[in-house]
């Protein structure tokens, strides 16, 4: 039982990231249909902004909170301009090409941007400077420690700080109107350029945030990190209901909780058969299965597509 | 009297609440101009996709030639004799104008990939025909020298007629129009009423959903007016025009 | 046929056939190196044509290609190694190879042939790694795939008593092991070609496009849309088994590190970039993304001496830097591929206009 409990506490910080990146892929997806192979990348540059900025303040001295913060801000803006640099410049000129080309131009920019981050720091695994402080719990025999809670905590919080945006703000109405039909909102005055744009932009900043959580959680980093990451979290958006940004975080939380349980189990499920190492294939699978039954994902609508 | 090639019974269909088709039946007798009409939004178009498999009915079925049709294969009612056209058409927009004839054979040819691969007599022969009746049918409906123009480039009548001769290529007994004379100017609409007089002439049984009712009441030896989903009368176009719903149903009132 | 009779077209080909004879004498002039760089852009149009049914003819987005290719690898290398001590033949093991592919292919497709396109993509995707993965970890408890380490020793091609590795002298010509395998790969590129240009001018390549352009219409005049599907997928799937063999037996060894993510993805760039579904341009894709990196490889190193003195960064990443900005840029200047159809530029001037 509290390998359980464990696994479930485990599954829903891990679930949380995947969120949070999830949200970035549905957004783009949901707006302009288009696959943002290169987002996995914006949360690795995230990272590793972070632990260059954090590191270096800390080695001169500065307390570790305003080091720290002064991580996550710098992280958050240069993705930010990443993001937006990647729809104005990779993603914008080819809006009326045929679906796959924008595809291909987001796996060069995911190519480019790995190694822009090997060159600029190295090949080796970078260790993440620990920002918080590590304390323990135990609940009925399950640990977790302040890290854990402090990520599904911010996580909640920024997702709800979403979904304001989305139904509360002008730019969100313009987001979703976009994201309905592009022509007619365009007619009815909103700036589509602009709707794209925020919802690159948006996307990065959360994509960053993940990023630091990722860090700080393993405590390492690595120029390929974003790769698996970024797969497993359109996954998560895939699974939810492409487009859908409540179908986002539910299907990240459900991805990140049903892979935890898949690792702790596999092997007693499997008669010793399948090893744990085996935790990244449940993803796939329940994909797979999810999809079967339902077509466009547990929380995606209808798309009714027929005469 | 001849024989009953469609019979529709009591079909339904709702989409969430909205009732499209409350328990339609009528019957399509072999060789006749049947014609189904009725205001914008009375189910039409409903009752044509259930009947070509596009829509599952939720309630009722049809009978082809004495055998139920089943639902939600749209191949398959193709295979059984049943073509059709779309309200707003649905070309294979870069194919030329000969390709897409040439896909309606599909169902009524063979050639597997190990045929095409090894370029067997039997494929060779049979893509020889293909091409020799999409032709055919080209000159039919008369627009054989836009064979090799792309469907999307053709004028908005000629798309139409690609569209009929499409359908006539998987060789139906029953050809089932979706407001073929929408958009067409007068010269236009008579050049179809000529053409679907010819396919009917030729011996397909024809069932024609139309906006316009003069062409409906000229052309058509049965008429069925639907309104709200539900069936108002089914008789000949003479009885149809005197009678009190359909005149209520067409002013409103 | 006939219009290949054609006085300019038989120009053409024949002056082909020679560039096609010479190609590998030219390039070993700079070391067998540049042989084996010939043959993989050779293995890679065959992937390029086969995946390009999928997606090109059948408008079928799969990103999980390779995990065909690895079935046909591993095939041949269990099949053909000490293994498990087995060694069968070249003509059993790659319709083997093939078989087991096209399987796997019916078994992913039937299921998921009916989810729209993105959905589709990310499906193969999930299942390319899931292939990949149990490559890795079947190792134990029972010693299959022999997890990351591969497999070695694997047999080369053989057929009747030639061996296509090692050094053969034939009518005083002495062939190495890489120009021997380029023959063989051209042969096999040459009939994927001429499948290609058949099925595309059937009866079933006029159903794959009809769907591609609109499949309610599709379905409407009778194409069974589902299995029409399955059909270009199962194909598809067992082109990448035959090639997976060939490369198993080429290499001599396999491992999971070759049937990445990225190779997928490679391939899918070759097919888009170079036109999909327009034969020569996959095929151009597929020279040109397979020998380009490997010229880079030679390329970028020494002109960073020459420009700078020194080895300012780290080769390997800015050839795959140099290498992701191509791709970029290409598809920013032709969205529709550097050679496509003439129909798909047309279609596309039109869009702008």
């Amino acid at each position: 039982m509290d390998i359980f409990l464990q696994q479930i506490i485990n599954g829903l910080v891990q679930g949380s990231i995947y969120a949070l990146v999830a949200l970035g892929y549905t957004m783009v997806y949901g707006i302009m249909g288009l696959i943002n192979f290169a987002h996995g990348e914006v949360v690795m540059i995230g990272t590793l902004v972070t632990i260059t900025v954090a590191g270096t303040l800390i080695k001169a001295g500065m307390p570790v909170v305003f080091a720290g913060l002064a991580g996550v801000s710098t992280s958050v803006l240069v993705c930010v301009a990443l993001g937006w640099g990647l729809e104005r410049i990779a993603y914008r000129p080819l809006r009326n090409a045929p679906r796959l080309t924008p595809l291909i131009t987001a796996i060069g920019m995911s190519i480019v941007l790995q190694n822009l981050a090997m060159m600029i720091w190295g090949r080796n695994y970078l260790t993440f400077p620990s920002l918080l402080p590590k304390i323990n719990f135990e609940v009925a025999g399950a640990h977790f420690t302040a890290i854990q809670v402090i990520i599904v905590v911010l996580s909640a919080a920024t997702m709800g700080g979403l979904l304001a945006l989305i139904y509360r703000t002008r730019l969100g109405m313009a987001m979703r109107a976009t994201a309905q039909n592009p022509a007619v909102a365009s007619l009815m005055g909103v700036n589509i350029n602009r709707v794209i744009a925020a919802a690159f932009v948006i996307g990065s900043a959360l994509g960053a945030l993940a990023g630091v959580m990722v860090g700080t959680y393993y405590e390492i980093a690595h120029y390929q990190m974003g790769f698996m990451l970024g797969l497993k979290a359109f996954t998560a958006a895939v699974l939810g209901g492409i487009g859908n940004l409540a179908g986002a975080m539910l299907g990240g939380v459900l991805l990140g909780i049903i892979e935890a349980l898949g690792a702790g189990y596999i092997g007693d499920l499997t008669g010793g058969f399948l090893g744990s190492h085996y935790q990244d294939i449940f993803a796939f699978i329940v994909l797979i299965v999810v999809l079967m039954f339902k077509p466009s994902g547990l929380f995606g609508e209808k798309t009714g597509d027929r005469a | 009297m001849s024989k009953v090639l469609l019979e529709a019974r009591a079909v339904a269909k709702h989409f969430g609440g909205v009732k499209a088709l409350r328990d339609v039946s009528l019957s399509i007798r072999e060789g006749e101009v049947y014609g189904l009409i009725g205001p914008n939004g009375a189910g039409k178009t409903t009752f044509f996709n259930c009947m070509t498999g596009l829509y599952v009915p939720d309630g009722g079925g049809f009978v082809f030639d004495g055998q139920p049709l089943v639902a939600d294969a749209p191949d398959q009612a193709a295979a059984r004799g049943i073509a059709r056209t779309f309200q707003n058409i649905r070309l294979f927009a870069n194919m030329t104008a000969l390709e897409n004839v040439m896909v309606g054979r599909h169902v009524r040819t063979k050639a597997g990939v190990l045929g095409a691969m090894l370029q067997t007599k039997a494929t060779r022969d049979e893509e020889a025909a293909i091409r020799q009746r999409a032709m055919d049918l080209l000159h039919y409906v008369r627009i054989e020298d836009r064979a090799e123009d792309l469907a999307k480039n053709l004028s908005y009548g000629d798309q139409r007629r690609l569209e009929i001769a499409r359908a006539l290529a998987t060789e139906p007994r029953l050809l089932c129009l979706d407001e073929p004379a929408a958009g067409m100017n007068g010269t236009e609409t008579a050049e179809l009423r000529d053409l679907i007089d010819g396919i009917r002439r030729d011996g397909t049984t024809i069932l024609l959903i139309e906006h316009d009712v003069k062409l409906v009441m000229g052309l058509c030896d049965r008429v069925a007016v639907l309104d709200y989903g539900a069936l108002v009368i089914e008789d000949v176009p003479a009885v149809v025009q005197k009678d009190q719903r359909v005149i209520e149903a067409y002013l409103g009132a | 046929m006939k219009k290949w009779l054609n006085p300019r077209s038989a120009f053409g080909i024949a002056l082909i056939s020679v560039a096609l004879v010479a190609l590998p004498f030219v390039a070993a002039m700079g070391g067998q190196a540049w042989v084996r760089i010939l043959d993989f852009a050779i293995l890679y149009v065959f992937l390029a044509l086969g995946l390009n049914i999928v997606v090109g003819f059948a408008g079928l987005l799969d990103l999980g290609y390779i995990a065909f290719y690895a079935v046909g690898a591993y095939a041949w290398a269990l099949l053909a190694s000490p293994h498990f001590g087995i060694h069968w033949p070249i003509w059993a093991i790659l319709p083997i190879g093939a078989g087991l592919a096209c399987i796997a292919g019916v078994l992913l497709g039937s299921p998921t042939l009916k989810l729209r396109g993105d959905y589709l993509a990310i499906v193969t995707l999930g299942f390319g790694e899931i292939v990949r993965i149990f490559m890795n970890n079947l190792n134990a408890p029972i010693n299959v795939t022999n997890g990351p380490q591969g497999i070695t020793l694997i047999d080369p091609v053989m057929i009747g008593g030639f061996k296509f590795s090692g050094n053969t002298t034939l009518f005083g010509l002495t062939l190495s092991g890489p120009q021997k395998y380029y023959f063989l790969l051209v042969a096999l590129a040459i009939l994927v070609i001429i499948i290609n240009l058949r099925l595309q001018n059937s009866r079933i390549g006029r159903a794959w496009q009809a769907i591609r352009e609109d499949e309610i219409a599709a379905k409407a005049v009778g194409i069974n849309t589902r299995n029409i599907k399955l059909l270009a997928f199962a194909m598809g799937a067992s082109f990448g088994g035959i090639a997976g063999g060939v490369f198993a037996a080429m290499q001599g060894f396999v491992s999971p590190e070759s049937f990445s993510l990225m190779e997928s993805i490679m391939i899918l760039a070759m097919v888009v970039l170079g036109g999909m579904g327009h034969i020569p341009g996959v095929i151009l894709g597929a020279v040109l993304l397979s020998v380009l990196p490997e010229a880079l490889r030679y390329g970028v190193g020494p002109a960073q001496t020459a420009l700078f003195g020194k080895q300012l960064v780290d080769p390997e990443s800015l050839r795959m830097l140099v290498f992701g900005l191509a791709l970029v840029l290409v598809m920013r200047f032709k969205p529709a591929g550097l050679w496509p159809s003439p129909e798909r530029k047309r279609e596309l001037a039109e869009k702008k206009a």
